[in-house]
């Protein structure tokens, strides 16, 4: 009976938040199998700590294991360790000539996707859980476990890159 | 605060992640430097590129049951909680479909006129963010915004407070739209801000009844109740605006 409430209560809690989850998951492996397994595999994870979460808001607890079974998942696949990224970039963001505003507001999905899924994974889940999620700071670095501070340097260097990406790729097209 | 500070916060300001000094010190700062400026108007675009471009992932329709079906067999104990898919899924469908053909319809019936009518309300808007000039009257309590527009109108705007609903009241403007002094009703949920623009049906511009719609990155709800009309805009989510929307409208 004790069973019984608590799947329905995992099931209304956390079961809502799978579009969210596979969302992530998806944009950090890259593929629909894989981004499937991992959201499976995190649900079983959520459910087995269930009796331990105290919180208010399911969504972010979920979405934190689900990245953390990503990194579980990426480690047992891949002999590289994890790079981290925090710290490059800074030569690069000075000295790069303005986007052009209309140019960003033009990209289409196809070339957002692209310059999305060319970011470091670390960039690109801080501005998954920022833009598509539409997590704050603290929500993002209680995920990562990071200090805030992080998450903010990601995003502003990660939305560089964004920009740089979008500009190139609309200066190569020119006649 | 210096050019240097102000680029290393530009991100966090965008984000409505400063508290007020932060943010204040950051508008001081873009008054005067066209750079700094030029790069929260990238942001801005790059944001609403990426809010549009349609890129969130939906699960397959097959993910919710394979989940349940995997706790419950990881899970023997548990009894399976009882969810007819067939339905849910028939009538998620009918939902979507009867969503999309209404978008269609209303969209298709846009006229040029109301295409310009629509831009005006999307230029007031993004002036009013960018312009740092919200609101004339700053407030979130109905009865200091009600009583501010009186002076200033020939028609009462309601300025009902939704703050306990989620969506708090910021204060009230008087802008100028179709050729008629409107009152500008501000909200703002999380840090996005929504602006309500109100007139009587009879003097200003004609809404066109009730309908929705995205436009340059930002999402206006319109209706006509009680011989006014109604025209809520923000680059908050359709979903979310609708909730606003269905608050007024109660």
């Amino acid at each position: 009976m004790l069973e019984q409430n608590e799947l329905k209560t995992f099931n209304d809690a956390v079961l809502p938040h799978l579009d969210a989850a596979y969302n992530l998951a998806r944009w950090l492996t890259g593929n629909d199998q894989d981004a499937e397994d991992v959201v499976q595999e995190a649900s079983l994870r959520a459910f087995k700590y269930w009796k331990g979460f105290s919180g208010r808001d399911a969504r972010p607890w979920f979405l934190a294991i689900v990245r953390n079974t990503f990194y579980s998942w990426l480690r047992q696949r891949s002999t590289q360790p994890a790079v981290t990224v925090d710290g490059e970039l800074e030569e690069i963001d000075d000295g790069f000539p303005n986007p052009e505003r209309a140019l960003l507001q033009n990209a289409d999905r196809h070339l957002l996707q692209a310059a999305l899924e060319d970011l470091p994974v670390e960039f690109r889940e801080a501005i998954v859980l920022r833009e598509l999620e539409e997590l704050s700071y603290k929500e993002i670095a209680d995920i990562a476990s990071v200090p805030i501070g992080t998450i903010m340097s990601r995003l502003a260097r990660a939305r560089k890159r964004l920009q740089i990406y979008l500009t190139n790729a609309a200066t190569r097209n020119l006649p | 605060m210096s050019c240097r500070e102000t680029k290393d916060l530009l991100n966090a300001y965008v984000d409505g992640e400063l508290d007020s000094a932060g943010s204040l010190g950051v508008e001081n700062h873009i008054k005067g430097c066209a750079s700094c400026l030029a790069d929260v108007e990238n942001l801005h675009a790059l944001a609403s590129a990426i809010h549009n471009g349609a890129l969130r992932f939906n699960a397959p329709k097959t993910l919710k049951r394979n989940v349940e079906t995997a706790i419950r067999k990881a899970n023997p104990e548990a009894k399976p909680a009882y969810f007819n898919w067939r339905w849910a899924t028939a009538f998620a469908s009918i939902v979507l479909i009867v969503a999309a053909t209404w978008t269609i319809t209303t969209q298709r019936a846009a006229s040029s006129q109301q295409t310009q009518f629509v831009n005006e309300i999307i230029s007031s808007h993004v002036r009013s963010l960018m312009a740092n000039h919200i609101t004339d009257v700053a407030s979130s309590d109905s009865h200091t915004v009600k009583p501010w527009f009186s002076g200033k109108l020939d028609y009462s705007p309601p300025a009902t407070d939704l703050t306990d609903r989620g969506f708090r009241l910021v204060g009230g403007r008087l802008d100028y739209i179709g050729g008629r002094s409107v009152a500008a009703v501000v909200y703002q949920r999380s840090q996005h801000f929504i602006n309500l623009f109100v007139w009587p049906s009879s003097t200003g511009p004609a809404a066109d009844g009730e309908g929705e719609m995205t436009r340059q990155g930002y999402n206006l709800i319109h209706w006509s109740k009680s011989g006014m009309n109604y025209w809520l805009v923000s680059e908050l989510n359709l979903a979310e605006l609708n909730d606003c929307a269905r608050l007024l409208k109660e």
